[in-house]
């Protein structure tokens, strides 16, 4: 891996899929991933990829070939009310390459639903119970979907911005 | 049982054809004793819900007029006020006499929402919020979320700050390692070591009540840098402590490295395999014991670790023996960073030289109309935060931790993230548990290391 990503020869932030692409051409997770990015940002020293929601589970496969073996972490946030609402983060860890990328898919609508990446890394079991505990995103091919944090009759989602700090009343 | 049998009893599970772990088939029945007809095999890794685990037991169930004994298996309910599960942890557990069949973990009793929380404060009011989620490492807490921020707002941070920091993320490691070595020897049964361990963990609060003034929820560790300069004799009180903790730790394994039934019950128990760590997101001492060489501190450093001389422990054994000992060297290890952390402490400011981020001092406040101005707008507007997102990530106690701050451009988090090792390590319950005993439950969830916390937020 060349030393360069982690001292890039632009520190500035770079958006948008062309230039990321070429300002990062020999970066692991831009070659492999290639075919699914629709985005892409280098801020801060992080690589973020955007894909399609119906791609997550073969950008997932791609990324862990391209040696990201470790799925961190997966959470939510809303951006209500502009659309599309949900963007989900996925953080992918390289043991070998010692770096992370960030893997993001944007969602339309209240109820939306996307592939499970169960699959892919049993890790993300966890994660995805409690994105749809507290964001309401369904995870279709889930093992077992099931509320994870709050009592399994609780109304609503509370980390939705539409969902008042104090409860509903 | 009053269970009415379901038309499916299990789930289908989409990664079927994943690779067999290395311990598969390892499980010991002629040890136990127990039949294991019927066991729904481990290499799924998606560790069960309350109702998989129910439906599963109903399917073991035999016909009717079969050996009543041998008849049928057992849920058992485990916590969330059982003493072993550390804290609010519920565990329900499918037995047949003595021997797990299959376990599900039921969380969630003390979630309090943090995460919604901190969307509702300014940035600099989130730190108390993330001391109370790892309670035993809350300046490890402060650090990963100092981190997301300062990468956020793009801050330089002072080499003394980032020695002090280093400094007490180290001692927090110390700490946290003490409360599992006597929570878990506790566990087991040998007593004792608990007396032993909380005596150093006390000389510990005195450090950090010094410092902060608090000993557990001490908020030190600010955005920025740390709160306050810490006060004079400090550093050789923590030198003290320091010289003599090895001999402590040379006294623990004392107690315990011989004790024949402390080695009985941990050798060969829990056993997790390398690709089942890293496939169930295991991270930190559990990791490292099960023969993955990654460190956070030393591979992917922040707050300056890459200029402390230090060696990861790992040990490719897989089992709750290899944790113990892997954390009992990791205490060691901390106990070196610490002593070069103090040898090598920078002079200079504690704080970065940010006017319109970091609170002034206090004497300038009294006297400087501009610092009274400064004082004012961020105690009571707070500061703006660059928009984007931002993830940091540390090597606390238990783990590898991560914050993710997302920034809409206000004062206010749009939202904070936390990723706690705990969370993800608890998954790898079911497979470490699988087949063995039930008093083994007990040795893995200590050589876990689980803090109730951290897992709910």
């Amino acid at each position: 891996m060349p030393e360069s990503i982690d001292t890039p020869a632009t520190p500035e932030a770079i958006f948008g899929k062309d230039a990321v692409t070429a300002a990062l051409a020999d970066h692991a997770a831009i070659q492999r991933l290639q075919q699914f990015i629709t985005d892409a940002k280098w801020d801060r020293g992080e690589l973020t990829l955007t894909v399609a929601p119906e791609t997550i589970v073969q950008a997932c496969e791609a990324a862990k070939a391209a040696g990201y073996n470790f799925f961190e972490d997966m959470t939510g946030v809303d951006w209500y009310p502009s659309e599309p609402r949900f963007q989900l983060s996925y953080s992918l860890l390289s043991h070998r390459l010692k770096q992370r990328i960030r893997v993001v898919v944007r969602l339309e609508g209240d109820t939306p639903t996307i592939d499970s990446i169960t699959g892919v890394w049993p890790a993300s079991n966890f994660y995805e119970r409690e994105v749809f505990d507290l964001f309401g995103v369904t995870f279709a091919g889930h093992p077992r979907l099931t509320r994870i944090m709050m009592p399994d009759n609780w109304n609503g989602h509370p980390l939705r911005k539409d969902y008042p700090v104090e409860g509903y009343r | 049982m009053a269970i009415e049998a379901p038309e499916k009893p299990t789930t289908a599970t989409p990664d079927s054809d994943a690779p067999r772990s290395q311990f598969a088939g390892r499980v010991n029945t002629q040890e136990t004793g127990a039949t294991l007809a019927g066991l729904r095999p481990a290499e799924d890794m998606i560790i069960p819900g309350v109702e998989d685990v129910v439906e599963e037991s109903v399917s073991h169930h035999k016909p009717k007029g079969s050996d009543p004994i041998s008849d049928q298996t057992m849920i058992l309910n485990m916590g969330p006020q059982h003493p072993s599960t550390h804290g609010v942890l519920r565990l329900v557990v499918e037995v047949d006499g003595e021997t797990v069949i299959s376990l599900a973990p039921d969380i969630g009793y003390l979630h309090t929402g943090i995460e919604k929380t901190c969307e509702a404060k300014f940035y600099q009011q989130v730190v108390p919020l993330t001391d109370r989620i790892d309670y035993l490492a809350p300046m490890t807490n402060n650090t990963a979320y100092a981190l997301a921020v300062e990468k956020l707002l793009e801050l330089e941070i002072p080499p003394r700050a980032q020695w002090l920091r280093v400094l007490f993320n180290e001692l927090m490691r110390i700490n946290s390692h003490l409360v599992w070595l006597g929570t878990h020897a506790m566990d087991i049964g040998a007593l004792t070591v608990f007396l032993y361990c909380f005596r150093e963990r006390e000389q510990l609060m005195r450090v950090f009540e010094a410092v902060s003034g608090q000993r557990m929820m001490t908020s030190y560790i600010r955005i920025g840098g740390v709160s306050m300069e810490p006060p004079m004799g400090l550093f050789d009180q923590i030198r003290k402590f320091l010289l003599d903790f090895p001999s402590k730790i040379d006294e623990y394994e004392g107690l315990l490295n011989a004790n024949p039934i402390w080695l009985g019950r941990l050798k060969g128990v829990g056993l997790l395999s390398q690709e089942d760590a890293i496939a169930l997101g295991v991270s930190g001492p559990p990791m490292r014991a099960s023969g993955v060489d990654f460190d956070l501190r030393r591979d992917m450093p922040y707050s300056s670790y890459e200029k402390f001389q230090f060696k990861v422990p790992i040990s490719n054994e897989g089992d709750v023996w290899a944790r113990y000992i892997v954390r009992m060297e990791e205490m060691r290890e901390s106990t070196k960073i610490c002593l070069q952390a103090l040898d090598g402490m920078p002079e200079g400011r504690y704080v970065a030289d940010a006017p319109k981020i970091i609170l002034p001092d206090r004497e300038q406040m009294k006297t400087q109309m501009e610092s009274l101005i400064h004082h004012f707008k961020i105690v009571t507007e707070g500061f703006q935060v660059p928009a984007g997102e931002a993830t940091s990530s540390v090597e606390a106690p238990h783990g590898m931790m991560n914050y993710y701050v997302v920034s809409d451009g206000t004062a206010k988090p749009y939202r904070v993230h936390m990723r706690n090792a705990d969370f993800a390590n608890l998954q790898a319950l079911e497979v470490m548990c699988k087949g063995r005993l039930i008093a083994d439950v007990v040795a893995v969830i200590g050589s876990l290391d689980i803090v109730l916390g951290a897992i709910d937020r």
